[in-house]
C-alpha cells in the first residue's frame, strides 16, 4: 500500500502532465468557489491546447483557459463571476468572435448529465428545460457532433413509456480528466470536502481520471474516523496536490474567502485583449509557482485578510465593496 | 432598487420554500424573513437549504449561505429532489430580455451561433422557471428589454399564451408577476399576456407604456403600494447593512 500512497501524491506540474491536449475535462467548484484555480494556472502555463470543456457554473478557471488559448470546445450553462462580474470577459469575448465552440444547457442538465456519467448509465431523462430555446438551437455543428468522444445528439424530446407525460432525455458525461479542489484529503486518496459540494461529486465520479488538488493532506485515520463525511473513495482518485490556497481568487469554505480587490482586478483587465495578454505574462507566465503567486498577490498579509472565521467559514469582516 | 426589493419581498407568503438568486432576489427573502414571513425557507441551488443569512451572499454558492443550514448538498440534489419533485412555490428569476408573455432570455442578442451580444447563459435559471410553482422576474425596465419576443427563450415564461407550458410538457409553474423599475406586470388569466398591474410612485402608466417594447394594456393599473419607513430601515439595516446592492445600485 505504502508505494500506492507515494505514488499519487505528486506535485502541480508533474499533475498537470496528466492532462494531454486535446483532452474532454472538467473543473470543480462554482461561481465564484472552490475552483482548482492553481492547476488552472499550471495548465495555462504548460500551453495545453483544444481542451474540450464541461461545466455548469464555472467562472474565472474557465475564462482564464480561455482567454489562454486552451479551449476549443465548451458545453456548459453559465459563465460569470456572480455579483462581482455578469459574465466571463474571455468568454464573451471568444464566443463573440467565434473562437470557440459552444453549446448551452441548464445547471440541472449539465449536473444531470455528470451523473448519468457517474452512475455509468448511457443518458437521463428530466423534466427540465422543456418549452425553451435550449432544446431548440444546437451550438456544435454536425461535423462537430460526429467528432470522437462527443454526443451524437444534444438532447432527444420523448413520451414517457410508462406514463405518456413528456421527458427530455440527455447524454451522459464521462470526462477523460475531472480536477477538482478539496479541503482535505488522505495520503490514499480518500476526499472531504465541506460546505455544498455544488457538482464536485458527480464531475469527479463521472471522470475516468481524477486529480484532486487540496487545503490539507492528513493520515487516512483522520478520515476514516468519520467515513460518513467523505464524499470520494480512495480507488477513484489518480492525483492528489497539496495546494494550499489552491482556489485563490475564490473562496474555500472554512479555509478563506474570494478576494475582491484581486477579482476587480482580474475583471478590469480580462476586458480587453492586451491587458488581458498583460495579466497571464503577470500572473501566470512570469510567476514560477503557486507559492510564488500567493507572495505576489499579497502573501501573508493578503492571506490573513481572507482567513475564514473558524465558525462562520468565512471572513465576516472581508471589505467585499 | 429598494422599491423593486419591498415589491420583490410582498410576493413571497409565509411558510413558502424560495429559491433566491443573487441580487435582489436575495434581497428580497432576506427582507421578507425579517418582515411578513419569518418561516419562508430560502433554498439556494448550489446547495444550501434554510440557511439563517447574516452576511449578504455574493454567489448562490457562497459560503454566507452556509450559516445555520439545515442541510447542504449540491446542486443535482437541490434540483432533483427539491425543484424537480416540486416542491420550489416561489422561484426568483431575472435577465436581459424579458416579454410580453414573460419569456426571458439570458443567453444572448441577435443569431445564437454569432450573437451581437453574449450573455452569461441560463445557470439555474431555465431550471428554476420550469419547474417552480410560480416565478416572479425581476428586470430593469427599457424599451429595448421589453420585446414582445425575446431573441431567445433561456427560460421559459407562458411561451406563446393560453396553455403554451402545457403544450411543451411542463407540469406546472409559470410567472405570476415582473417588478420592474417601473411597476408591476401582472399576466392575463386566459391569454398570459402581460398587463401593468401597478405603477411605481413618480411614475406614470403612460411611461411604462412607452418604455416597453410589446404593446402593454394599462387599463387596470393603480399606484404601486411604497415602501413602509420600517421596511427600508429593515432591508438598510438589517439585508444590506454593507450595502453591496443597495449602494452600488445608487452609484
Amino acid at each position: 500500500m505504502a508505494s500506492e500512497i507515494e505514488s499519487k501524491i505528486m506535485n502541480l506540474r508533474e499533475a498537470a502532465k496528466l492532462v494531454p491536449s486535446g483532452a474532454h475535462i472538467s473543473l470543480g467548484g462554482f461561481t465564484t468557489q472552490r475552483h482548482p484555480m492553481a492547476f488552472v494556472h499550471e495548465l495555462i502555463r504548460q500551453k495545453k491546447r483544444n481542451l474540450h470543456f464541461y461545466g455548469h457554473s464555472p467562472g474565472g478557471d474557465l475564462d482564464m483557459l480561455i482567454g489562454a488559448g486552451c479551449i476549443r470546445r465548451v458545453e456548459l450553462a453559465y459563465e460569470a463571476d456572480e455579483a462581482f462580474a455578469r459574465i466571463g470577459p474571455r468568454f464573451r469575448c471568444a464566443v463573440e468572435k467565434g473562437s470557440i465552440e459552444w453549446e448551452d444547457y441548464s445547471n440541472f442538465g449539465m449536473v444531470q448529465r455528470f451523473a448519468a456519467g457517474a452512475m455509468g448509465i448511457p443518458f437521463i431523462p428530466t423534466r427540465t428545460m422543456l418549452g425553451s430555446d435550449i432544446l431548440k438551437k444546437e451550438g456544435f455543428s454536425k461535423k462537430t457532433r460526429s467528432a470522437k468522444k462527443i454526443a451524437k445528439k444534444k438532447f432527444k424530446i420523448i413520451n414517457c413509456p410508462f406514463t405518456g407525460d413528456k421527458v427530455v432525455l440527455l447524454p451522459a458525461i464521462q470526462t477523460d480528466v475531472t480536477i477538482i479542489h478539496a479541503q482535505v484529503v488522505d495520503a490514499q486518496g480518500t476526499v472531504r470536502i465541506y460546505g455544498q459540494n455544488f457538482g464536485d461529486e458527480q464531475q469527479a465520479k463521472c471522470a475516468k481520471k481524477l486529480i484532486v488538488t487540496c487545503e490539507e493532506t492528513v493520515e487516512p485515520e483522520v478520515l476514516r474516523e468519520y467515513p460518513e463525511h467523505n464524499i470520494i473513495p480512495f480507488f477513484r482518485v489518480d492525483a492528489i496536490v497539496r495546494a494550499p490556497y489552491g482556489a485563490h481568487p475564490y473562496a474555500c469554505y472554512r479555509y478563506y474567502d474570494y478576494d475582491p480587490e484581486f477579482l476587480g482586478l482580474y475583471h478590469k483587465r480580462a476586458r480587453d485583449d492586451e491587458t488581458f495578454e498583460e495579466f497571464l505574462d503577470e500572473y501566470v507566465y512570469g510567476i514560477k509557482d503557486w507559492e510564488e503567486y500567493l507572495e505576489k498577490i499579497g502573501g501573508d498579509e493578503k492571506l490573513r485578510k481572507l482567513k475564514a472565521d473558524k465558525k462562520l467559514g468565512y471572513a465576516p469582516k472581508l471589505k467585499r465593496r | 432598487m429598494e422599491l423593486m426589493a419591498v415589491a420583490a419581498a410582498r410576493e413571497i407568503k409565509d411558510r413558502e420554500i424560495v429559491f433566491a438568486g443573487t441580487g435582489l432576489p436575495m434581497l428580497g427573502a432576506m427582507l421578507a424573513q425579517h418582515t411578513h414571513a419569518p418561516n419562508c425557507v430560502i433554498v439556494f441551488e448550489a446547495g444550501a437549504v434554510d440557511c439563517k443569512l447574516a452576511h449578504l451572499p455574493m454567489s448562490v454558492g457562497d459560503p454566507r449561505t452556509m450559516r445555520f443550514a439545515s442541510t447542504a448538498t449540491g446542486l443535482f440534489d437541490v434540483f432533483s429532489t427539491v425543484l424537480q419533485r416540486g416542491f420550489i412555490d416561489v422561484g426568483f428569476l431575472g435577465g436581459a430580455q424579458v416579454d410580453a408573455y414573460g419569456n426571458i432570455n439570458a443567453t444572448c442578442i441577435g443569431d445564437y451561433h454569432c450573437p451581437k451580444v453574449r450573455f452569461p447563459g441560463s445557470g439555474g435559471s431555465g431550471d428554476i422557471a420550469c419547474l417552480s410553482k410560480r416565478t416572479i422576474i425581476i428586470a430593469v425596465h427599457e424599451k429595448r428589454r421589453f420585446p414582445e419576443r425575446v431573441d431567445y427563450i433561456t427560460s421559459p415564461g407562458w411561451i406563446d399564451g393560453s396553455d403554451g407550458r402545457k403544450r411543451a410538457g411542463l407540469p406546472w409553474g409559470g410567472p405570476s408577476a415582473i417588478i420592474t423599475t417601473l411597476g408591476v406586470l401582472r399576466f392575463n388569466e386566459r391569454t398570459k399576456r402581460a398587463y401593468l398591474a401597478s405603477y411605481h410612485p413618480g411614475v406614470t402608466p403612460e411611461q411604462v407604456r412607452e418604455n416597453t417594447g410589446f404593446e402593454l394594456d394599462v387599463s387596470r393599473a393603480k399606484k404601486t403600494e411604497p415602501p413602509t419607513e420600517a421596511e427600508i430601515r429593515i432591508l438598510r439595516e438589517k439585508v444590506d447593512p454593507e450595502g453591496i446592492f443597495l449602494k452600488k445600485a445608487q452609484e
